[in-house]
């Protein structure tokens, strides 16, 4: 994956931008010295790594506001970086950048239980901001598989999505109002804690804009309240495509589950051998979960149960009990790491109408013969985002290459089947350089048109989402 | 008026064009004045292009009629699940209200409270630039971050950014039943209080409404819920359990009468056809009642469980734009006008860094200025 040369000038100014960091922050902030920051080299997409100029950790959203000012006078770019769990590269450094960790902004601003919000600053995790609010019996619905870690910032960047989102939707949905500091160290409140801000919908641009549009310091989110029970029903099959078209039933029928997740038979071998779930040996797996009442998530399951029987399965395990319902999602949760143990692996999330499930499986399935590579396929089945877990040997020359050939393969049928390069990972340098297969160069044009608006000198995570030759223009000027 | 009936005509319309236009769908829904005259449409634009039940999503021309939509949609037990209202009633327009014009409205109705607005359904959009570039941004799939998103953007935009030719919308199943929870003679705190702890509560309400005058002149307070049959009448029983500190609510189910009562709240009827302002107001649900109390002569109609107020302001009131615009800026939040004196700003002013990244976006996506000028954010 290649990135841009760094900037000469600005290595050579090193010194003087440290110490004028250090100026405007309290001296445990601004971290330089090359052992300190490696832990900073790299995100979840660890195949790349690159020490950056420096990191600071402002705690106030006046200091994120300062340093800001200062790089944006200096020219030095500026990485914004949440827990760093991005599997796309959001959070990669280049060494004339100066990395801005939100860590230390992590504390809760305001609840608020009658109109069901909550503030928060924005270094802090996902899961604690539920924790924040479940003792009232409420939740912050968005949950990535990382959100024991990854932060609110990180989130709001990428539009995270989780499991759950077939019902309760992704970031943008749950995100209410934001401050946000500018490159040029503008603060901005955008939004709060009423629905649809005022004007153009700035809020829905900047979620998801990988941090190229401005640093959020602090969030505005909606919360829920539980619901009282929910339950997960797990059905096997012998076929890929009885599969998808039970999804598409279990849809039309009108029940709307909160999870609909799908494993195929190389996913479930593996994390049968990893956590033993119990589960059975077949082609293609769901789980589906519904929300309410006993005797409402009775009534649901009863139709999911009638509509799958329809479709001749090999397994049908309904939970009867807490413990059941933990076994049955124990293996779509140990899905990654029994991957993992079985080699390196490459984590996509190209989404697909529904629909063409059947197809871009056997497609998946045809290609893993011909690069030689093995693939497992756990994904959120009622959206159509798929996670394809392409596996290789980081130690073997070549293999990280052809896996990387192999991904982009995946990720072009996906985009070909009527779908997109990334359903909530984000592009980041990952599918930075695929983004011409999705999007023709008008479509391209006009989003960097966008950052030109927040960004004039695109100092603020500069080689990401767009590919180089197209960006290059705007970077160098 | 010009209305082109195909993607590449528009674009080759705007790309000679020298003079602005008043970009609309059907017409039905003028919300605020542009200094533009000719006016072009996307009515000519129509078709639903793809849509798949399974998939939940539907894709259609920008002009397509919203009637027509809604049918196709409700042949497969389905529905936009935002409920957008028809503004005609109530802005006393005519003509046929189009999906394209829903978007650029960002026309969200009572349902919003639990499953988002226009743009939380927004998939997909196809739109014309004001260099008469088409532009493609989002698709038809559920989930995608691929790039940044402009279809949030071109929700709400009212046509400012550019002429929307194709959206693609996620849909939703339509519940088997409905049952409202009415109460009456509420005050209006007593009644946030009331719609906020049933929205505080497990039992997913899709409506939350209190109009200070209903049918018979009295205050009324309904809560809707939606769903199996056994699971409506089980969550109205629970919620009128929770809720019995504020009197006893009764619960509706008729089909026909809960349409129609929901219609009613839907597209403002109580405030149609009457002489005054009617402003939409954007708050804290909490903060809504003293929003109203402190601005004196008015009726109102809480809808969003209070996060949304509509205001009638009587014809003749000594209460002015900027006393509304104080009172919510006051507490947080932003006020539309929506029917009223062309003189007066229709949007809330925004603060000055947001005033610039508005104009600015205008600037990249219409360098000339064609489409709407005046509309949004630009200062008089």
């Amino acid at each position: 994956m290649e990135m841009p040369e760094p900037d000469p000038s600005i290595l050579k100014r090193k010194p003087e931008i440290i110490r004028r960091l250090k100026d405007i922050l309290s001296a445990d902030a601004v971290i330089s010295d090359l052992s300190e920051t490696r832990a900073y080299e790299c995100d979840a997409l660890v195949a790349y790594r690159c020490p950056p100029m420096a990191v600071v950790l402002p705690a106030t959203t006046q200091e994120v506001s300062d340093v800001l000012m200062l790089c944006h006078e200096m020219g030095v770019p500026v990485v914004p970086r949440g827990s760093g769990t991005s599997l796309a590269g959001g959070a990669l450094p280049t060494r004339d950048c100066v990395i801005l960790g939100v860590a230390r902004l992590n504390g809760v601003l305001e609840t608020d239980y009658e109109n069901r919000f909550i503030r928060v600053q924005s270094g802090r995790t996902n899961l604690s901001v539920t924790g924040a609010v479940e003792d009232e019996g409420f939740f912050y619905a968005p949950d990535p598989s990382s959100q024991l870690a990854c932060a609110i910032a990180g989130n709001i960047a990428m539009n995270s999505g989780g499991a759950h989102c077939l019902k309760y939707g992704v970031t943008t949905n749950n995100l209410m109002g934001v401050t946000m500091v500018l490159m040029d160290g503008t603060i901005t409140e955008i939004g709060g804690a009423y629905l649809d801000a005022a004007g153009l919908d700035l809020l829905g641009l900047i979620c998801g804009s990988e941090g190229q549009l401005g640093v959020v310091t602090e969030a505005t989110l909606r919360i829920l309240r539980k619901p009282e029970g929910a339950r997960p029903v797990l059905i096997g099959f012998d076929n890929n495509e009885v599969a998808g078209a039970c999804v598409s039933d279990i849809i039309k029928a009108g029940v709307l589950p909160v999870a609909i997740e799908f494993m195929d038979r190389p996913c479930i071998r593996a994390t049968e051998a990893f956590a033993g779930a119990g589960y059975p040996d077949c082609e293609a797996l769901l789980i589906v979960e519904v929300e309410g009442s006993d005797a409402e998530i009775d009534e649901q399951l009863g139709i999911i149960l009638e509509i799958a029987r329809r479709h001749n399965p090999v397994e049908l395990r309904e939970s009867t009990s807490a413990e059941e319902s933990a076994k049955i999602w124990l293996g779509r949760k140990s899905a990654f790491g029994a991957m993992g143990q079985i080699n390196d692996y490459m984590c996509l999330d190209g989404t697909i109408p529904v629909s063409q499930l059947p197809y871009v499986l056997r497609r998946i399935g045809e290609m893993s013969r011909e690069f030689g590579l093995d693939v497992g396929n756990v994904f959120h089945a009622g959206d159509g985002n798929m996670h394809p877990l392409i596996l290789y040997d980081a130690n073997k020359s070549g293999d990280l290459e052809l896996c990387e050939d192999f991904g982009a393969e995946i990720l072009k049928l996906c985009v070909e089947v009527g779908g997109c390069l990334t359903g909530e990972h984000g592009v980041g340098i990952e599918k930075r350089d695929l983004m011409s297969h999705q999007y023709a160069p008008e479509d391209l044009e006009i989003q960097m048109a966008v950052k030109d608006v927040f960004d004039p000198q695109w100092l603020l995570n500069p080689a990401k989402v767009f590919p180089l030759t197209s960006s290059q223009s705007r970077r160098v000027a | 008026m010009i209305s082109p009936e195909s993607e590449t005509a528009l674009a080759s319309i705007i790309k000679t064009s020298r003079t602005p236009f008043k970009v609309q769908g059907g017409g039905t829904r003028p919300i605020g004045t542009t200094s533009a005259t000719s006016i072009l449409s996307t009515s000519g634009l129509k078709g639903v292009e793809l849509y798949e039940p399974g998939a939940l999503t539907i894709v259609a021309k920008a002009g397509t009629p919203l009637a027509e939509v809604e049918h196709v949609l409700a042949a497969e037990g389905q529905r936009l699940a935002f409920e957008p209202m028809d503004h005609r009633g109530l802005l006393g327009t005519d003509g046929t209200p189009t999906i394209g014009g829903v978007v650029a409205g960002n026309v969200s109705g009572p349902r919003r409270i639990q499953v988002g607005a226009c743009r939380d359904f927004l998939l997909g959009v196809r739109f014309v630039d004001g260099q008469g570039n088409i532009v493609k941004n989002g698709g038809r799939v559920m989930k995608n971050v691929t790039g940044y998103d402009l279809v949030k953007l071109m929700a709400g935009s009212f046509g400012t950014l550019g002429v929307l030719t194709e959206v693609s919308l996620k849909v939703l199943p339509k519940p088997k039943s409905t049952g409202v929870l009415l109460l009456e003679g509420l005050s209006d705190e007593q009644a946030i209080q009331a719609l906020s702890k049933a929205l505080g509560s497990p039992f997913d309400v899709s409506g939350a409404v209190h109009v200070t005058k209903g049918l018979d002149g009295s205050p009324v307070t309904m809560i809707r819920l939606e769903g199996f049959e056994n699971s409506v009448e089980y969550r109205a029983d629970k919620l009128g359990k929770l809720l019995d500190q504020f009197g006893n609510f009764s619960l509706e189910t008729d089909a026909d009468k809960t349409a129609a009562g929901w219609k009613w709240v839907r597209d403002v009827v109580p405030f149609q056809g009457r002489e005054g302002d009617i402003w939409r107001l954007s708050v804290k649900p909490t903060d809504a009642p003293g929003v109203v109390d402190s601005l004196g002569d008015t009726e109102a109609l809480y809808d969003w469980g209070g996060g949304l107020v509509w205001l009638f302001v009587p014809k003749n009131s000594k209460i002015s734009a900027s006393d509304i615009r104080h009172a919510v800026s006051h507490v947080g939040g932003h006020a539309t006008l929506i029917r009223g004196n062309a003189e007066t700003q229709t949007f809330q002013p925004l603060p000055e860094t947001l005033e610039v990244l508005q104009a600015g976006l205008r600037r990249q996506f219409d360098p000339q200025g064609l489409f709407n000028p005046g509309l949004m954010g630009a200062k008089k």
